[in-house]
C-alpha cells in the first residue's frame, strides 16, 4: 500500500513541478500578498483628512487644528472660511470629516456658555470613522482648557468647555449594510465575470476545440465579442437581482440617479469581462487562469475599501488599489446609492473605468491570435 | 475558378523553437484528386496540414491554394477549406444538431435549416440529432465531424488522421465517402498511418523529419523504391525473423503467420542469404508491400538526418 501511495504521490510532485506557471504563483503569489496585505492593512486608520471650517476668525482656531492634529487620527488638509465649502468637500470624497466652528464661537467660549463644535463625518464606511470621531471631544476640550487659564476659565473646571455636536452624514445611525451591500454587488459581479471569462479561452485550447474554431473564417475579435456577451447578460440579471435585494431587504437608500447606478455597473462588467478575456489568453492552462483570477480577487477584496477603510492604508498601498477596478466601482457605488452623486460627480471614476476597458481590449486583442503556437 | 491545380506550394518551411519541423516541402495537387499523407509520428504532416489551412505562418517558403496566395489570402483560403482535427473539433456540451447549426452560422450560410437538415440526415443520425455530440461513440464523432467539415462545401478537404481507432466498417464507409467527394470536385489532402487507405489515394506523398522524401501512385512508389522481396513458406518459417534479419542483404524480415517476408535493395544478396534454409522452405518473389517501402524509407531519413546534424 505504502508502495502505491508513494508512486501517487511521486507522480502528482513531478506533475506540479512541470507547470512552471501554476508553480512560481504558488509559492510568489503567498509571499507578495503577506507582505502588501501586513502592510497595508489597518483597522483603526490614523491620519484621515480633515477639513476646518472657521465661521469665526479666532485664535482657538489654531488650538483646535493643533488639537485634532496631535490625535494623529486626522490631518488637516485644508481651512475653508465660507460656510457650506466643507460640506462640499465631504460630498466629492476630499476629506473625510469636516469640523465647523460657528460665528460666534470664542465669544461664548469665553463666556463659558459651551458653544457648539459641529462635526460632520462622511460616514459611507462606518468602520472607518468610529475610532476617530471618539478621539475628537477629548482632544478637543482638553486642548481648549488649556487656553482658558487666568481670567479666562470661568466656567465650572470640571465640565467640557465646547458642545461636541456630530454629524454622520450618508449613513445617520451607522448601518453597516449601507456599506457592505453595494461592496458585495461589486465582489459578486468582478468574482463570476472574471472568473467565468478566464477559464474561456483556455479551455477551448485544452479541449481541442480551439483548433477547430481557428480553421473557420471566424476572426479574434468575433471570438471575444461572442465570448463576452452571453456573460454580459448573465452580468446584468445578477445587478438587477442585487440592486433589488439592497433596496427590498436592506433598505439601502438610493440617493443618487438610478440609471447612473446601472451604466456605471454596466461599465463595471465590461471591464471585468475584458479583463477575465486577457488572462485568458495569457494563461497556458485552466488552472493557471483560476489562480490568477484568485490573486486578482483577494487585493480587490482586501485593499479597494470594501473589507477594511482604504484610508487606513499607506500611500503605496492607496495607489495601488487605484490599478483595481473594484477601488473605482466602490467609490461610485457609494457615491451613487449613499451620497446622492450626480452624472459630474461620477465622471471621474467612471472615466478610469473606461480607459482600463479600453486598455484591456487592446491587450486581449492583441494577445489572441488566429493561429496556433 | 482557376483552372491550375487546388493546392500548390513550393519550399514551404516551419521552424518550431530551432527545430525545423517541416523543411522545404513542395507539394502539388490538381482538383478532384485524393492525396493520401504518410509518415511516421512527428514526421510534419500535421504541420504541413496547417500551414496549408492557415493555422501557421509559414517561416519560409510560398503557394497558392486555390489560386489564392497562402500568406496574403489567409481568411479567404480559410473559407474555403474543410479541416478535420486529429483530435474530436466539436463541442461534446453541444447536441448534435446545435454543432452543424454553430458551424452553419460561421461560414455564413444560407438556408441553414436546409443543409443541417440534409447533413443529418446523410448521417444517419436524425432521429438522435438532440443527442450530446461528446456522448457519440468514436465512429460517430468521426462522422460527424467529416460532416461539419464538408457542410460549407469547401473546395479542398484537409483531414488529419481521420480514421484513427475507427472499425473496419467504418473506416470502410468514410473512404466510399471521400471517393464521392472527389468525385463530385473536392481537393482531399489525407493523412494516414494505415496502408490499405494509401491504397486508395490516387497519390502517395511520404514525409518523413520534415522533408518530403517521395510521391507518386501506390505502384509508382513500390516500382521507385527499388526493393525486392521473397516470401518463404512452410512449418517454422515464422520463427526465422531474427536470425535472418541480421543478415548481409537483409533488411526486413517480417513473420505474416507461418510465412516469412524478406526483403532488401539487391536481388542477389537476399537470393543468398536464404541459401541455407532452401530445403526446409518454400522461397519465391514476391512483391515488396507499401509497408516495407515506408519503412525502409524511415530508416534510411532518419540516418540522413543523424549524419547531417553535427
Amino acid at each position: 500500500m505504502y508502495e502505491r501511495i508513494k508512486a501517487m504521490i511521486f507522480k502528482e510532485m513531478h506533475q506540479v513541478s512541470r507547470d512552471r506557471g501554476t508553480l512560481a504563483m504558488m509559492f510568489l503569489m503567498p509571499v507578495i500578498q503577506l507582505l502588501i496585505f501586513g502592510y497595508a492593512i489597518n483597522n483603526d486608520p490614523r491620519h484621515l483628512p480633515l477639513a476646518v471650517e472657521a465661521n469665526d476668525n479666532s485664535a482657538f482656531t489654531r488650538t483646535i487644528v493643533s488639537a485634532l492634529r496631535n490625535t494623529t487620527y486626522f490631518e488637516v488638509e485644508e481651512i475653508v472660511r465660507s460656510p457650506g465649502q466643507g460640506e462640499r468637500l465631504i460630498e466629492e470624497g476630499k476629506v473625510q470629516f469636516v469640523v465647523t466652528i460657528p460665528p460666534d464661537f470664542s465669544r461664548d467660549l469665553v463666556r463659558g456658555q459651551r458653544p457648539q463644535l459641529l462635526v460632520t463625518a462622511d460616514a459611507t464606511d462606518p468602520s472607518a470613522t468610529g475610532n476617530a470621531i471618539s478621539a475628537i471631544g477629548e482632544a478637543v476640550n482638553s486642548g481648549l482648557r488649556h487656553d482658558l487659564i487666568g481670567p479666562l476659565g470661568q466656567g465650572p473646571p470640571q465640565s467640557a468647555p465646547v458642545d461636541i455636536v456630530i454629524h454622520r452624514n450618508y449613513n445617520p445611525e451607522g448601518i453597516t449594510a449601507y456599506n457592505i451591500v453595494p461592496g458585495v454587488l461589486a465582489i459578486i459581479l468582478s468574482m463570476s465575470m472574471v472568473l467565468v471569462t478566464s477559464l474561456a479561452v483556455t479551455r477551448e485550447v485544452e479541449q481541442g476545440t480551439m483548433e477547430n474554431l481557428l480553421a473557420t473564417p471566424l476572426r479574434p475579435f468575433e471570438v471575444m465579442v461572442g465570448k463576452i456577451v452571453p456573460y454580459f447578460i448573465i452580468g446584468i440579471v445578477q445587478m438587477f437581482v442585487a440592486l433589488a435585494a439592497a433596496a427590498l431587504l436592506f433598505h439601502v437608500p438610493f440617493t443618487g440617479p438610478i440609471l447612473l447606478m446601472v451604466l456605471s455597473t454596466l461599465i463595471f462588467i465590461a471591464v471585468s469581462l475584458a479583463l477575465g478575456f486577457t488572462i485568458s489568453t495569457m494563461a497556458d492552462n485552466q488552472l493557471q487562469a483560476m489562480y490568477v483570477s484568485v490573486f486578482y480577487m483577494i487585493p480587490s477584496i482586501l485593499l479597494s475599501g470594501f473589507a477594511f477603510p482604504f484610508r487606513g492604508m499607506p500611500l503605496w498601498a492607496q495607489w495601488l488599489a487605484e490599478i483595481l477596478p473594484m477601488t473605482h466601482f466602490l467609490r461610485l457605488v457609494r457615491g451613487i446609492m449613499l451620497k446622492g452623486w450626480n452624472l459630474s460627480l461620477a465622471l471621474p471614476e467612471m472615466g478610469v473605468l473606461l480607459l482600463m476597458l479600453l486598455v484591456l481590449t487592446v491587450v486581449a486583442v492583441r494577445r489572441y491570435q488566429d493561429t496556433i503556437a | 475558378m482557376s483552372d491550375g491545380p487546388a493546392i500548390d506550394v513550393r519550399g514551404l518551411t516551419k521552424i518550431f523553437s530551432g527545430r525545423t519541423v517541416v523543411d522545404n516541402v513542395d507539394l502539388k495537387i490538381p482538383e478532384g484528386q485524393i492525396c493520401g499523407f504518410l509518415g511516421p509520428n512527428g514526421s510534419g504532416k500535421t504541420t504541413t496540414l496547417r500551414l496549408i489551412c492557415g493555422l501557421l505562418i509559414p517561416d519560409g517558403g510560398e503557394g497558392e491554394v486555390l489560386g489564392l496566395d497562402l500568406l496574403r489570402d489567409r481568411h479567404r483560403i480559410k473559407e474555403q477549406i474543410g479541416y478535420m482535427t486529429q483530435k474530436f473539433g466539436l463541442f461534446g456540451d453541444l447536441t448534435i444538431r446545435e454543432n452543424l447549426e454553430f458551424i452553419a452560422r460561421v461560414y455564413g450560410l444560407d438556408r441553414r435549416g436546409e443543409r443541417v437538415d440534409a447533413a443529418l440526415e446523410r448521417l444517419g443520425l436524425e432521429t438522435r440529432s438532440d443527442q450530446l455530440a461528446g456522448k457519440l461513440s468514436g465512429g460517430w464523432k468521426q462522422r460527424l465531424a467529416l460532416a461539419a467539415c464538408v457542410l460549407h462545401e469547401p473546395r479542398i478537404l484537409l483531414l488529419d488522421e481521420p480514421t484513427a481507432g475507427v472499425d473496419p466498417q467504418a473506416r470502410r464507409e468514410f473512404w466510399d465517402q471521400i471517393h464521392q467527394l472527389a468525385r463530385e470536385g473536392m481537393t482531399v489532402l489525407v493523412s494516414t498511418h494505415y496502408m490499405d487507405e494509401a491504397e486508395r489515394c490516387h497519390e502517395i506523398a511520404y514525409i518523413a523529419y520534415g522533408v518530403m522524401l517521395v510521391r507518386g501512385t501506390a505502384d509508382e512508389v513500390v516500382a521507385q523504391s527499388g526493393l525486392h522481396a521473397l516470401s518463404g513458406e512452410g512449418k517454422g518459417a515464422d520463427r526465422l525473423a531474427a536470425e535472418i534479419e541480421g543478415l548481409p542483404g537483409v533488411e526486413m524480415a517480417v513473420p505474416f503467420g507461418t510465412t516469412l517476408h524478406v526483403c532488401g535493395t539487391d536481388p542477389d544478396k537476399l537470393r543468398a542469404a536464404v541459401e541455407p534454409w532452401k530445403e526446409r522452405f518454400r522461397w519465391r518473389e514476391a512483391e515488396p508491400t507499401l509497408e516495407d517501402v515506408f519503412i525502409h524509407m524511415m530508416r534510411n531519413a532518419h540516418d540522413n538526418s543523424v549524419i547531417e546534424r553535427p
